[in-house]
């Protein structure tokens, strides 16, 4: 009989995230895949999964899961552990993932691998690769606990794959006990943002600290507007007040891989490397010749950026026009 | 309010990370180190707090003896007592381990409020905090960018893909902070001064009641099975601009065929 990998499936902006759908597309290749899908959802949210592979779902559509974060979420998902005792569960690696399996692995006394790449399953043996260190290194671990093996999953390690399965639901029941409301979500504030989202750009721009500035961000907004592109941003640009945590990428931000990364006045710290080092290619703009970043480039102009990118710029419209 | 903050000593930011291919793990023995910027912040979040509200404030690590040069770095930014928890043992351990050896540490101090930042910069998992505050049984408060105490009450800002929560909890309680939720002080004179006088209280694994089995090696669930570099990507090209370079990387884009 086919192992049973659970998918964690998280909602967010009224959608099942595309993550969710990569961890689907990887479980339904290693085993049969199921997904737990809790909190209010939108209608379609249940047909999204199993079109991608779910062949069933155990669903609670509670505000419990939503007013008071991630607590219940741990609490319910152990319970479902403990009776069905799937070989694998997988979360992925968000805010949400990240808390509701630190307080499981903690719960259930079973550990977790986090940062997975990818993983294999051998009689019940789960082998996960972790692209260590900003993908500095690429490890692999395993975990020995008995009973069901949690891993947290990077975004973009596989692609979504649609796998029609027959609609199959059950109904959990809300978690009551109380001590796991104690974390009260009192208001969602949403950014709003303009131009596509960083997920799903074929094209991100991003700058660093040599852009020495929030307003010559600007002329990476103008870039990414002409090759219809969205902006990013390092650590180092996001710490230094520049432009807002949502435009982060690396590590402890988002994870890219569109078909071209710009990275502009970005050294290429390991912090960064790990959320974009999977593009497709790689174009580099830096005036230190020594930067990290361009061992990683398809092609990069060792040279001013207030130069090179105005000059792109201007020879990208003229093309256009032509 | 007293505030417990856990953070970890980690190689220098001037220092390439290596893995040692025998142990698996990180090197740290003979590398220069620092407290983790992320921990800093933790650090200077917990001073912030407790300036407004008085207390005071425990810094709490886990690490090899030359953790204590990011020891004395988290006294002199103004830190009232530190604990290092030192012992061969716990070599290995991995997050599950980390945490209940934190949180026993955690339980013999007296705390209304602990902070962490939420991952280490060197090998940011992002759950011990999480495991933490479960061993502890104190609502964990994670992802905060902006954290602000009314009395018995502690509200943050926390980071969502879309923008950020506001987020209550009663204290007791772990709030696990952000990178960037501030600038971390740098130690003056007189703060480093100061420092030589605190005292760093010293436990053992035993000292916190943890059988050698509960921690390091032999408690860790997660076990590294190999480790390995990832196949190199090749560099490609670089010139150098001489006038020329945005038009070179408008031609690259034609031969991508982006454009």
């Amino acid at each position: 009989m086919a192992d049973i990998i659970w998918v964690y499936a998280e909602i967010s902006e009224d959608k099942i995230t595309t993550t969710s759908l990569e961890m689907l597309a990887k479980a339904s290749e290693v085993g049969k895949a199921e997904a737990i899908l809790l909190g209010p959802a939108p209608e379609d949210a249940a047909q999204t999964l199993a079109k991608h592979g779910a062949s069933k779902i155990y669903r609670c559509a509670d505000g419990v899961y939503r007013d008071y974060l991630t607590l219940p979420a741990a609490e319910t998902v152990a319970s479902l552990i403990q009776k069905h005792s799937p070989a694998v569960m997988l979360f992925a690696s968000s805010y949400t993932g990240r808390d509701i399996v630190a307080n499981l692995s903690a719960r259930l006394d079973c550990g977790a691998i986090t940062d997975v790449g990818d993983f294999q399953l051998k009689d019940g043996s789960v082998e996960a690769t972790i692209p260590a260190l900003g993908a500095s290194y690429q490890n692999t671990s395993t975990l020995v606990n008995q009973g069901t093996k949690i891993l947290v999953v990077r975004p973009k390690s596989f692609e979504p794959k649609v796998n029609e399965q027959p609609l199959a639901i059950e109904e959990v029941a809300a978690t009551s006990d109380e001590v796991l409301r104690k974390v009260h979500m009192k208001e969602r504030v949403v950014v709003k943002r303009e131009g596509p989202s960083l997920e799903g750009a074929k094209i991100v721009v991003s700058g660093g600290r040599g852009l020495k500035g929030e307003e010559q961000f600007g002329l990476l907004k103008d870039l990414a507007d002409v090759l219809g592109g969205a902006v990013g941003a390092s650590r180092a640009a996001v710490d230094a007040g520049w432009v807002p945590y949502a435009m982060q990428i690396g590590q402890t931000g988002k994870t890219v891989k569109p078909d071209v990364y710009f990275a502009i006045g970005i050294s290429g710290a390991v912090q960064h490397l790990s959320g974009m080092k999977t593009s497709k290619y790689i174009i580099t703009v830096n005036k230190d010749a020594e930067a990290p970043i361009f061992q990683y480039s398809d092609f990069g102009v060792v040279g001013d950026l207030f130069k090179v990118v105005p000059q792109l710029i201007e020879e990208l419209k003229k093309r256009k026009g032509a | 309010m007293n505030v417990v903050v856990c953070g970890k000593v980690i190689p220098a930011s001037s220092v390439t990370i290596e893995i040692d291919a025998n142990t698996k793990r990180i090197v740290r023995k003979g590398v220069t180190h620092e407290l983790d910027p992320a921990a800093a912040s933790a650090v200077e979040e917990a001073l912030r707090l407790t300036e407004k509200h008085g207390g005071a404030v425990t810094l709490i690590t886990m690490g090899i003896s030359d953790a204590t040069i990011g020891i004395r770095n988290a006294l002199a930014m103004g830190a009232t007592s530190a604990v290092h928890i030192l012992d061969d043992a716990l070599a290995g351990s991995d997050t599950l381990a980390t945490a209940k050896v934190l949180a026993a540490a955690i339980k013999k101090q007296e705390f209304d409020l602990v902070l962490c930042a939420t991952e280490s910069s060197d090998s940011y998992s992002g759950i011990v905090p999480g495991q933490i505050a479960y061993f502890l049984g104190v609502p964990p408060v994670t992802f905060a960018k902006e954290i602000a105490v009314d009395g018995n009450k502690i509200t943050i800002k926390r980071q969502s893909e879309s923008g950020y929560d506001v987020v209550e909890a009663n204290l007791p309680a772990l709030v696990a902070c952000s990178s960037g939720i501030n600038e971390p002080r740098y130690p003056q004179l007189k703060g480093i001064m100061a420092a030589k006088k605190k005292g760093i209280k010293v436990y053992t694994a035993a000292d916190l009641g943890l059988s050698p089995d509960q921690v390091g090696d032999k408690g860790a669930r997660e076990k590294v099975l190999t480790v390995g570099r990832p196949p190199k990507r090749q560099a490609g090209q670089a010139v150098t601009d001489e006038g020329e370079g945005g038009k070179q990387i408008a031609d690259f884009l034609a031969e991508i065929k982006v454009i």
